[in-house]
């Protein structure tokens, strides 16, 4: 007996039934179905493999530069047969360990967390849990990932660059940003970044705006907005995050190609070139003027990161706690603030850039404000979990994890948010820490939540548990081994965005410490690259889904067929009669969504 | 070769661990979903609380291992306050991370699933969440409080017998500038900056003002006990003057000065004995990614009696002074092991010759 059929036996009979059942009603080429597909859940699984692709890439940047920071002595000569002249001697060339960190920045936090996260997430749960039969233009969303795809050519051919890519950090403040004559990677390789981000911000318009819409405008009968799934909620907000912050990012970087190119001083003043000896003319720009044009998207952009995240961490723990989720009107209310705050707490990232401090302190109280409605959510997904029945599903396990994280994360966010501690801490590991556990970990934690979840209505197949669990418990244990002991870094003053720390008497002690995280970084690399390979292995070879409701929850998207068609059901779109979140209802497991509410049942 | 044979190994490993998880999905199957569930459960939830026991452990004992190389007693009185600032944020972050983190793993532990257990429907509980907004609030008011009031006594006017100094960054090395006798700085352009002719800071010789006034390359000497106002200005990118053991901070924007104030405790010769450290000195560091030679861009100060300084700037011959002499400038005695990154000179060659 093969295996597929030990495994798949069962699964056949129900597949067959549903497959091709919707209406085939209009005829679809290989190019309309898998390349300039319309369909929602098509586009959706084009980010989430893009994300992925750019995932792997910007994870393996930061091995190399992890190289670098655990090994500043060591020359790895395999390092010079694939880099060429940027690992001479198999050592990174400082511009290149710029570069190198520069990228991974960019290309995680915008390429993966934003559009990898939101495209795939929006895209696949905005028309199935409002019960739409697509977006309310299916025609800007396949345009939305196809700029996003635009944008990523664009920004993976700046590597090819004879001055390799930008390198100015990934905030890439003026001046070093501006001028080619002060950094390589401030040559054609910022050029590119420029372009690439502006292409990157229209996809990202043109997504935002149809996912609002749609929500708004798409739901089916009965779903009221007090009843959409807190996921919907989440994507929501941080549409409406995304479309009111993305166009101050643009405008500041088109003003920032002004004066790399057309002799403008919106950010340059009395600046000496040293290499060519030559004064520059500008005079009377800001550079300070960028910073906040750049941190007016840059903090709404973390909660672009983590909302998406929080919402489907909220669904996936109702559904294997087998409970509602605790105060879903203060899950709403929480996030609706935070998405308020976020806009106004731009400047703590410049609290020591001269700012004036009667207006930093404004931001100190704002920013710690935000941690009132993080820590009601925080105690809501602990009551979630109180008196639950849980499963330890592998998306359950993540957002347990998430949890873990961004409690971490966050409780850090208030010394960093605190001017007074900002200024020890400012630019130091305690912020790299910060921010790789709340945005970057936690960020990543709701995705996999999200994927390990929904996969079986992508794919109509599971991902492999064991590999599931062997994936969870190294990346939690290695992330807190990574992550952890960088605080303590922090603490010690030492600064980010150093290559090397062997000239410095108060910040080379921690040699072995460094040399530590880098070995776990590698290890909990390779175990993404597991995960990666499950997922593509399980696309074709994963155990079938056999009912359409694996999980038994409660959300409209699992009344559609195993594998939906376009337009996802096959007669009438289901109407909705109660919220989401009926869980262990009056000695039921479940409730769906579609089940009109019968007189008998108790009122909450 | 040994690149290759770890990836061997990795591969291998790899290997064994996806048969593993076949086997396992097919014995699975074998066994009946409900029972590989079950199973499976308990497995995880164990987990859960070997990884809270062992997370627990693990955070005492990265503390034991790094406390005693993190802080120090602060070097400036500014310093203190922010150390208060610090252990007060860490009490209390510290409760609210261990109560949550311990019912967070021990819920999922104590919650998994059985078969006897039936979740309890609990939609929601106005009072319950009304406490856990209001507490947190007031514990950032208090955080606030405390943040604000060290805030503006750190920012605030610089007393008026404040000694100043002016620091400047450029790419990759500090120029210090002091008044000279006069306590007046001298007119400065930028357009007037000329390495070649030893103006670094292009001061006009116009303005009597800057005849007195030294400029030092990379190491600034301040006076123990005396508030110091450093005004800090950078001549190429943004810049940011890290005083670690100051505990202070300020980024070096060009085109518009800072300033930041602190007043020195101990003398470097003082710390070097508190520290048992004969090779200690306070360090200023870049803290804003300046280019390519970012992570070599030390400076040094020496804390010193006022005798000392008294001595010392007699000693220091003015920019104009060495200007007029007509030769190019011998950099300052203690500069030469501090700020050996020359313009010229690419930052890896600096770091070998190290």
């Amino acid at each position: 007996m093969s295996n597929e059929t030990t495994i798949h036996v069962p699964a056949e009979v129900v597949h067959e039934l549903h497959v091709e059942e919707h209406g085939a009603h209009h005829k679809e080429s290989f190019i309309t179905k898998y390349v300039f597909s319309q369909d929602h859940k098509m586009i959706c699984k084009q980010f989430l493999i893009t994300g992925i692709i750019w995932a792997i890439l910007g994870g393996l940047m930061s091995v190399l530069f992890r190289l670098q920071l655990g090994y500043p002595e060591a020359s790895f000569p395999i390092l010079e047969d694939i880099f060429g002249k940027w690992a001479k001697g198999g050592k990174f060339t400082p511009e290149a360990y710029y570069a190198l960190v520069t990228m991974h920045g960019t290309v995680l936090v915008f390429f993966v967390l934003t559009g990898g996260l939101s495209g795939t997430f929006a895209n696949f749960l905005i028309p199935l849990q409002i019960g739409a039969r697509d977006m309310a233009s299916p025609f800007l969303n396949m345009l939305s990932y196809w700029f996003f795809w635009l944008a990523s050519v664009v920004i993976l051919s700046s590597f090819f660059l004879e001055t390799g890519p930008a390198s100015g950090g990934w905030t890439v403040y003026p001046p070093l940003s501006a001028l080619g004559q002060v950094n390589e990677g401030s040559k054609a390789g910022m050029d590119f970044w420029i372009i690439g981000m502006a292409l990157f911000v229209v996809s990202s318009l043109l997504g935002g705006l149809n996912y609002i819409s749609t929500i708004l405008n798409m739901r089916t009968k009965g779903m009221s907005m007090t009843r959409v799934p807190l996921t919907i909620w989440a994507i929501l907000f941080t549409a409406v995050l995304g479309v009111l912050s993305f166009p101050v990012l643009l405008s500041g970087l088109i003003l920032l190609l002004f004066d790399r190119h057309a002799g403008t001083s919106f950010y340059l003043s009395d600046i000496f070139v040293a290499s060519t000896q030559t004064a520059l003319p500008n005079e009377g720009g800001s550079a300070i003027l960028f910073q906040h044009l750049f941190w007016f998207l840059g903090h709404p952009e973390v909660y672009i990161i983590i909302l998406p995240a929080m919402g489907l961490v909220s669904e996936v723990m109702a559904v294997n706690s087998r409970k509602p989720i605790f105060g879903y009107m203060a899950m709403v209310g929480s996030l609706f603030a935070i998405a308020i705050l976020a806009f106004l707490v731009w400047a703590h990232h410049m609290f020591v850039t001269g700012l004036n401090p009667f207006l930093g302190s404004v931001f100190v109280l704002l920013t710690l404000l935000i941690a009132v409605p993080s820590a009601i959510k925080v105690f809501n997904w602990l009551t979630t979990l109180w008196r639950g029945n849980i499963r330890f599903t592998p998306a359950m396990l993540f957002a347990i994890g998430f949890v873990s994280m961004f409690i971490s994360g966050g409780l850090t966010g208030i010394f960093l948010g605190n001017s007074t501690l900002d200024i020890h801490l400012h630019d130091t590991y305690f912020v790299v820490a910060h921010f790789h556990i709340v945005m970057g970990v936690s960020a990543f934690f709701g995705m996999f939540c999200g994927i390990y979840h929904w996969y079986p209505k992508m794919y109509g197949r599971y991902l492999n548990n064991t590999m599931a669990y062997i994936h969870f418990w190294i990346t939690l244990a290695g992330a807190y081994l990574i992550f952890w002991p960088l605080h303590y870094e922090g603490l010690a003053g030492v600064p980010r965005r150093y290559l090397d720390y062997s000239n410095w008497h108060a910040f080379k002690n921690f040699l072995e410490l460094n040399r530590f995280i880098s070995t776990v970084a590698m290890i909990v690399f390779a175990v993404q690259l597991m995960f990666v390979f499950n997922f593509f292995y399980s696309i074709f070879k994963g155990r079938k889904v056999v009912t359409p409701n694996p999980w038994g929850a409660n959300t409209l998207e699992w009344t559609a067929p195993i594998r939906p068609g376009h337009g996802n059901w096959p007669g009438e779109i289901p109407e909705v009669y109660r919220w989401a979140y009926d869980y262990g209802k009056d000695g039921r497991s479940f409730i769906p969504q579609t089940e009109p509410v019968s007189p008998q049942e108790s009122k909450h | 070769m040994s690149t290759i044979f770890l990836l061997l190994i990795l591969l291998l490993g790899f290997l064994i661990t996806f048969q593993i998880a076949k086997a396992n999905e097919y014995v699975g199957i074998l066994k009946g979903e409900k029972k590989n569930f079950e199973q499976n459960n308990r497995i995880n939830g164990f987990l859960m609380i070997v990884f809270l026991v062992l997370g627990l452990i693990g955070v005492y004992w990265c503390n034991e291992l790094f406390k005693g190389k993190i802080l120090g007693e602060a070097a400036s009185e500014h310093g203190d306050k922010i150390d208060t600032m610090l252990y007060i944020t860490l009490g209390i972050t510290g409760a609210v991370f261990f109560v949550t983190q311990i019912l967070l793993f021990w819920f999922a532990y104590r919650y998994q699933y059985s078969e006897k257990r039936t979740a309890f429907y609990y939609p929601h509980n106005n009072k319950l969440e009304l406490i856990w907004t209001v507490i947190p609030a007031i514990a950032l008011t208090v955080l606030v409080g405390f943040g604000l009031y060290y805030w503006f006594r750190i920012t605030g006017d610089a007393p008026k017998d404040a000694m100043e100094v002016e620091i400047t960054g450029r790419q990759f090395a500090w120029l210090v500038r002091y008044p000279g006798k006069d306590n007046t700085f001298g007119k400065k352009y930028f357009q007037n900056i000329s390495d070649k002719d030893d103006n670094q800071l292009g001061l006009l010789w116009d303005d009597p003002a800057s005849h007195d006034d030294i400029v030092v390359n990379g190491t600034m000497y301040l006076v123990v006990g005396k508030p110091v106002k450093l005004i800090i200005n950078s001549r190429d990118v943004i810049h940011d003057v890290g005083l670690v053991h100051f505990r202070m901070k300020m980024d070096a924007v060009p085109g518009t000065p800072t300033t930041m104030w602190f007043t020195p405790k101990f003398t470097t010769e003082e710390m070097r004995k508190k520290l048992n450290d004969p090779e200690f000195d306070y360090e200023i560091s870049c803290n804003q990614m300046c280019g390519k030679g970012h992570y070599t861009m030390r400076g040094i100060v020496k804390v010193v009696t006022p005798d000392e300084f008294i001595l010392w700037r007699a000693k220091e011959k003015p920019n104009y002074a060495r200007v007029m002499a007509g030769k190019p400038a011998p950099p300052s005695t203690d500069t030469t092991k501090v700020s050996s990154v020359k313009p010229s000179e690419t930052p890896s060659s600096v770091a070998k010759s190290k």
